[in-house]
């Protein structure tokens, strides 16, 4: 295991391309690439990495990227793609037809704002709008935890239990431009990690099937069904996953969620990504003057671990939950569906701020002013704007 | 587990009991697909179109190779997932992609355009019906001008693309045109397709009684009045360069072909623009032919 200082994006390039070099004793890997900043020098390592048994092909759109992993994962291969922001919207058909057809395809997604007006910065909007696609969906907060995620992704993605695909977010430029010391594993390692990736349904010529054709009502109804079955199953294997990255590895992966100091805590802040960092910071920070304060950073969004929050918030009087997204009309997404998750409780005050939209900065001095503009609330009111906050 | 219907191994592509409308082109079409591959057995990417509906309603399928229904515009980029894969593990099976026109003259342009560019492993065959039979007969790029549909109930004002022309300028290996009238020199096609390495692309003039509110027992004979009044040339293009002509015009008269077709009745067809247009064609034809000739 190497100690590199590196960009998120080639740290993520780096974990990708040793997952699909250890499908090389099976049938190899393969993906679409099209390039979008702050995207593009994932796939411009991708290219240049030479497999052993595995081709990564330069596309003319990210709907053709996704759809060169549909047709390589159909015949058995491990597949992978990385995208962002209007990408990913242009993406979409095929995302979906991709979480429909049941395919363990990993992507990264590096968190842009969705455009227009233009605008490269981060902003979850974008794989938040995927959030009813039949994918998990994994935040991530720094570039081991990157390495970490996208290595878990497939295995997860692959594990027979699951067979869904898998999305890791990570906020661009923040992360993806960045430079961070991370452990890198051997080779040896992810062949270890991960066994060979088996695409039960895969086209064979001995059994020869029609895959996402027609289907009545009925029967469709039930292929959703499964995919939520298989969806609640993840939270189970999920934790499996980590064990055996830990055994391997030597060192463990932040799991779905990742509570500190929540116990004794009257207020907690729950954030994903790298706002959940500064968070932290800022919290270890209050807490040193004796505030009872905690922090909850989200990795999993989908499936959304809804059981986790209710029995961590259980009792807790403040709870501010930070959105770095925004769906018009509602609010924050992260806040919608922690609200929904805590439904049955009474009492909590549950306040949603929308934060660092676009890209904008949330500093200490933005967690600060969250926290103390939730101390002054007696009832919670919808999503406050952070510039409205100010 | 999923969206899957697995059916009996057989010796054809298109099994008994298909929803296709009787006279339908595509049906001919696969029948002579098979003929033309003999013991190969291709796997089909088939995008939105009435060759994935030919497939049925799960859990059962019309076909008895593998298939993956790809969305509208995707099947040249699933087919090239497919392909390589295939080769890095030295799988002999054809990818074939099997699409109508519009997810090949318009949706599916930029996908197959760039496939073609990269030169992928694939044979596309596009069956054209000239109309998006699937959605019950509309405008697509490929309809032939002043020809009625039921999103150009005056006629259409725009002419016909011309795809070959737009596929050979890729320079890929292998383009030509097949005709169900013409069995000999469609098996030869597919054979010749076969043999090669890299994208072959094979254009088929795909009757549709449904769209082209033709008799359904004389679809064969309308493509073979089709290749005779010269309305649809049998062609194949080497390299995107040199032209072989399979079968010369003989003289039969265009109405022969379009009178028989109530979509050709709209008072916007011009016969004799449409006359001096093939003859145009055939004279471009003709010199690339004598100038580039396929050895
Ligand atoms: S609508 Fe036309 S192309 Fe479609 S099945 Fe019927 S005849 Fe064939």
């Amino acid at each position: 295991m190497a100690r590199e200082l590196l960009t998120g994006n080639a740290a993520a390039g780096y974990a990708l391309a040793m997952a699909g070099q250890a499908n090389r004793k099976a049938r190899g890997c393969c993906g679409g690439a099209y390039p979008i900043t702050p995207q593009t020098e994932i796939i411009e390592f991708l290219r240049a990495f030479e497999f052993e048994k595995g081709q990564i092909v330069p596309v003319e759109s990210e709907h053709s990227a996704m759809a060169v992993c549909i047709g390589a994962s159909l015949a058995g291969a491990r597949a992978f793609t990385a995208s962002s922001a209007n990408g990913l919207a242009y993406m979409t058909e095929n995302v979906f037809a991709a979480g429909y057809f049941r395919l363990p395809i990993v992507m990264v997604a590096v968190n842009r704002t969705l455009g227009p007006p233009w605008n490269i910065w981060t902003d979850q909007g974008d794989s938040l709008a995927l959030r009813d696609a039949p994918w998990i969906q994994l935040y991530v907060e720094s570039h081991q935890d990157l390495v970490d995620t996208i290595l878990v992704a497939f295995r997860l993605a692959e594990d027979p239990r699951v067979l869904l695909p898998a999305m890791v977010c990570m906020d661009g430029f923040i992360l993806s431009h960045t430079q961070m010391v991370a452990n890198l594993p051997e080779q040896n390692q992810v062949d270890r990690y991960l066994p060979i990736c088996r695409v039960p349904h895969r086209l064979r010529h001995e059994h020869p099937a029609t895959i996402g054709g027609l289907a009545w009502p009925r029967e469709t109804e039930h292929m959703r069904h499964e995919i939520q079955e298989a969806m609640v199953r993840v939270l189970d294997v999920l934790p499996d996953t980590l064990d055996e990255f830990e055994h391997v590895f030597e060192r463990r992966p932040k799991g779905v969620i990742s509570p500190e100091f929540v116990e004794d805590a009257e207020t907690v802040i729950i954030a994903s990504g790298t706002m959940a960092r500064t968070a932290r910071n800022v919290i270890h920070a209050r807490r040193e003057h004796g505030e009872r304060i905690g922090l909850i950073s989200t990795k999993l969004f989908r499936p959304f671990p809804r059981e986790a929050f209710r029995r961590l918030l259980r009792g807790r009087r403040r709870i501010a939950v930070l959105d770095r997204n925004h769906s018009p009309g509602s609010g924050g997404i992260f806040g919608q569906e922690i609200a929904a998750s805590l439904q049955t409780f009474t009492g909590a005050l549950i306040q949603n701020y929308i934060v660092g939209l676009g890209g904008g900065d949330v500093t200490p001095a933005v967690i600060n002013r969250v926290i103390d503009d939730l101390a002054s609330r007696t009832v919670a009111v919808d999503p406050i704007w952070e510039e409205v906050m100010a | 587990m999923t969206h899957m219907t697995t059916v009996t191994a057989c010796d054809h592509i298109l099994r008994a009991g298909n929803t296709n409308c009787a006279g339908c082109g595509m049906s001919v079409g696969l029948q002579l697909l098979e003929q033309g591959l003999g013991a190969t057995r291709p796997t089909l990417a088939i995008p939105a179109c009435c060759g994935i509906v030919t497939a049925g309603a799960f859990p059962t399928s019309g076909y008895a190779v593998p298939v993956a229904a790809t969305t509208f515009a995707s099947a040249p980029a699933v087919a090239t997932g497919l392909s390589i894969v295939y080769e890095l593990n030295r799988d002999p099976h054809p990818v074939v992609c099997w699409a109508g026109d519009g997810g090949t003259y318009d949706i599916g342009i930029a996908t197959l355009s760039a496939a073609a560019e990269r030169n992928e492993n694939i044979i596309y065959i596009c069956y054209d019906n000239e109309i998006y039979g699937n959605t019950g007969g509309q405008r697509s790029s490929a309809t032939p001008e002043g020809v009625r549909t039921s999103t150009t109930p005056r006629g259409k004002a725009e002419r016909k693309k011309d795809i070959l022309a737009i596929m050979a300028a890729h320079r890929i290996p292998y383009a030509a045109t097949l005709s169900v009238a013409h069995r000999d020199d469609f098996l030869r096609k597919v054979r010749t397709a076969l043999s090669i390495r890299g994208f072959r692309f094979l254009l088929m003039l795909s009757p549709c009684p449904t769209g082209w509110k033709s008799e359904p027992e004389e679809s064969v004979d309308l493509i073979d009045l089709a290749v005779r009044c010269g309305l649809f040339p049998l062609i194949e293009i080497f390299d995107g360069r040199r032209y072989r002509i399979n079968v010369r015009p003989d003289g039969t008269p265009l109405d022969a072909y379009t009178s028989r077709q109530r979509r050709y009745a709209s008072t916007e067809i011009d016969m004799d623009r449409l006359k001096a247009s093939i003859a145009d064609d055939w004279q471009q034809l003709d010199m690339l032919a004598r100038v580039f000739p396929a050895k």
